[in-house]
């Protein structure tokens, strides 16, 4: 079985698919991937299914060993991925050998990255998750975030592997991650809680995001949101990019570990296509400018970028023929050429290292 | 109550349709029967539904449904909600005991409403409950109504760790903490019945809408009630 050792746990390396589903209205956070997008295709890169559990990297990479072979992809924030010193590029399915060393380097752009590896990360369902809710102590690798030491097991993949070494993710279709990105919501359900000149603020502002901000929430610093009067309403149910403002005038964007129910009105909500921008933004640094959109257009938006994913994986057969041929590239070509010479140098070093007795060498006693 | 539900945007993949704006049993019960109706005829496309005081949160999936056809899916359904009605929910026993180090802030709720222990002990229990709503912590469930005599401001700094069982006043709400959380309510009591097991398929103990009772008991009985419970339930 494919194990993967932990050697370092970098900064915060928890094992997220795209959550928990069916316990909210038990107060169960749904947890799971900060980016859902990223960790869907690292999953559709590997020929997992979609929510198949992987890990989420945070800012800084831990170090891993692959026991045996197996096919990874690294999505999402770029946190210069290298393979046994070699830095290779992330939205692209890469085999690595047993033996060798999965690190991260220099964080380049955005937040979070994710690896997802052929098969899935085998780890205990929790109410029908493997996804890590932290607070809760539950869920994913033991509940809580992955250290040195630990053993990661994973689930045998469905096919051979190293066909789908090298096939990537259009560069076209990758979310442009920034650190001052332009945010969709959709306002409500408690705008009129507002006054025209709070909402007005709060779409024309610039907002910074507050080095306390985590996967439960991303406190924004910036010009103050006026209510009407009220500053509470009566609790209700919130939902991943909800916008909350408390008394203290200053927007708070609940992320994937929120709570289920809250009671400060909620001015706008995260459109779905946007989620990524703003997972993938540093707290402590990054700044964000709101845009109201209608809520046809943002659907229309979010059913483009996942219409783009199933594409990719239905096109990508498990033969390694991935996507449009008359697409290919120079580009491509070479890096699909280095990827299957390493392979076989790698596979020639295995072969000779291997100890074979010769057929009909061994007489029977 | 409003005389037609409001249907507000939650974003571009849920709706909340909005009963009313107040804390009454008569709202959360049209809350938890359109969550029940939901339950009873799945509606294509459509996620979870949170049922919350006086308003029912409602997921869909923008790659199968517009918002004006979830919308209009649910405005049907509330039409036959009639139809379906909802079952009369048992009455569930909670046993708790009162006071001492598992309700450290009865004599606070006593004085403050000037009553005995035993009053305040004997109001809390003579009530029937509704679950109102589950949220805050895994499990956490907030009850109404409470008699007026209880009525308590919350403490003005919450404690750093409340014990797993706590039940607590805060205002006009009376609850039960089901995990050791952070928490401001003013604790009355503790009751040993494990109310969120994260290895069962249905985690929780009490679900939203349905209707309970404290009983007290005595020390003794926690203990040993606590015990049946850590192996392995009733």
């Amino acid at each position: 079985m494919v194990v993967l050792e932990v050697l370092e746990g970098g900064m915060l390396t928890t094992v997220q698919g795209l959550g928990r589903y069916g316990y909210e209205r038990y107060g169960v956070p749904v947890a799971g991937a900060m980016d859902p997008f990223a960790v869907q295709v690292a999953n559709a890169l590997v020929g997992n299914a979609l929510s198949e559990a992987a890990l989420e990297i945070t800012i800084v990479g831990p170090t891993l060993r692959a026991t045996e072979s197996c096919l990874i992809a690294v999505t999402g924030a770029d946190l210069s991925f290298r393979l046994n010193g070699r830095p290779l590029p992330s939205w692209m399915a890469v085999f690595v050998r047993g033996g060798w060393l999965i690190e991260f380097d220099k964080r380049k752009r955005g937040c979070r990255a994710y690896l997802a590896v052929a098969g899935g990360i085998d780890v205990p369902v929790v109410m029908r998750s493997r996804s890590t809710y932290l607070r809760g102590g539950f869920g994913g690798f033991e509940g809580r975030a992955l250290r040195a030491g630990d053993i990661i097991p994973i689930s045998q993949p469905a096919f051979h592997l190293p066909s789908l070494a090298g096939r990537d993710f259009p560069a076209d279709l990758i979310p442009e991650y920034s650190d001052a990105p332009e945010v969709h919501v959709i306002l409500g359900p408690q705008d009129d809680y507002f006054t025209e000149e709070g909402i007005v603020t709060f779409l024309s502002s610039e907002y910074k995001v507050s080095p306390t901000s985590d996967r439960m929430g991303y406190r924004l610093q910036g010009p103050e949101i006026a209510h009407k009067e009220r500053a509470d309403i009566i609790s209700d149910g919130i939902v991943l990019g909800s916008v909350q403002v408390p008394a203290d005038r200053q927007p708070i964007v609940m992320m994937a570990d929120h709570q289920t129910t809250g009671g400060y009105p909620k001015i706008a909500t995260v459109i779905s296509a946007d989620i990524p921008l703003l997972t993938q933004c540093l707290p402590g640094s990054s700044v964000i400018k709101f845009k109201a959109t209608a809520v046809e257009e943002a659907q229309a938006r979010y059913r483009e970028m996942m219409e783009a994913v199933e594409e990719f994986k239905e096109k990508t057969a498990p033969t390694g023929v991935s996507g449009d041929p008359t697409l290919a590239t120079r580009e491509k070509g070479e890096r699909y050429h280095r990827v299957v010479v390493e392979n076989l140098v790698a596979l020639i070093e295995e072969v000779r290292a291997t100890k074979v007795s010769v057929k009909g060498t061994e007489i029977p006693v | 109550m409003y005389g037609e539900p409001h249907f507000l945007l939650a974003g571009d993949s849920a709706l909340v349709v909005e009963f009313g704006d107040e804390i009454s049993e008569e709202v959360n019960r049209r809350v938890h029967a359109l969550a029940y109706a939901l339950e009873k005829n799945p509606l294509p496309g459509f996620g979870e539904a949170v049922p919350t005081y006086r308003s029912l949160l409602v997921h869909y999936d923008p790659l199968r449904l517009s918002c004006d056809e979830a919308r209009a899916l649910v405005t049907d359904l509330l039409q036959k909600c009639e139809e379906i009605p909802l079952p009369e929910p048992e009455v569930i026993g909670v046993p708790v005991v009162y006071g001492g180090e598992f309700g450290p802030d009865i004599e606070f709720v006593a004085e403050h409403n000037g009553l005995s222990v035993e009053e305040v002990i004997r109001l809390h229990s003579g009530a029937t409950y509704t679950v109102y709503m589950l949220g805050f912590s895994p499990g956490f469930t907030y009850l109404g109504e409470l008699p007026e005599a209880l009525v308590t401001p919350r403490l003005p700094t919450p404690r750093k760790l409340v014990p797993a069982g706590s039940v607590g006043i805060a205002g006009a709400q009376t609850g039960i903490y089901p995990i050791a959380t952070p928490g401001g309510w003013r604790l009355i009591g503790r009751t040993p019945l494990k109310l969120f097991d994260l290895n069962c398929d249905l985690p929780v103990l009490l679900r939203p809408g349905d209707r309970i009772r404290f009983a007290p008991i005595s020390e003794g009985e926690y203990w040993a009630r606590l015990k049946k419970e850590e192996n392995g339930g009733s």
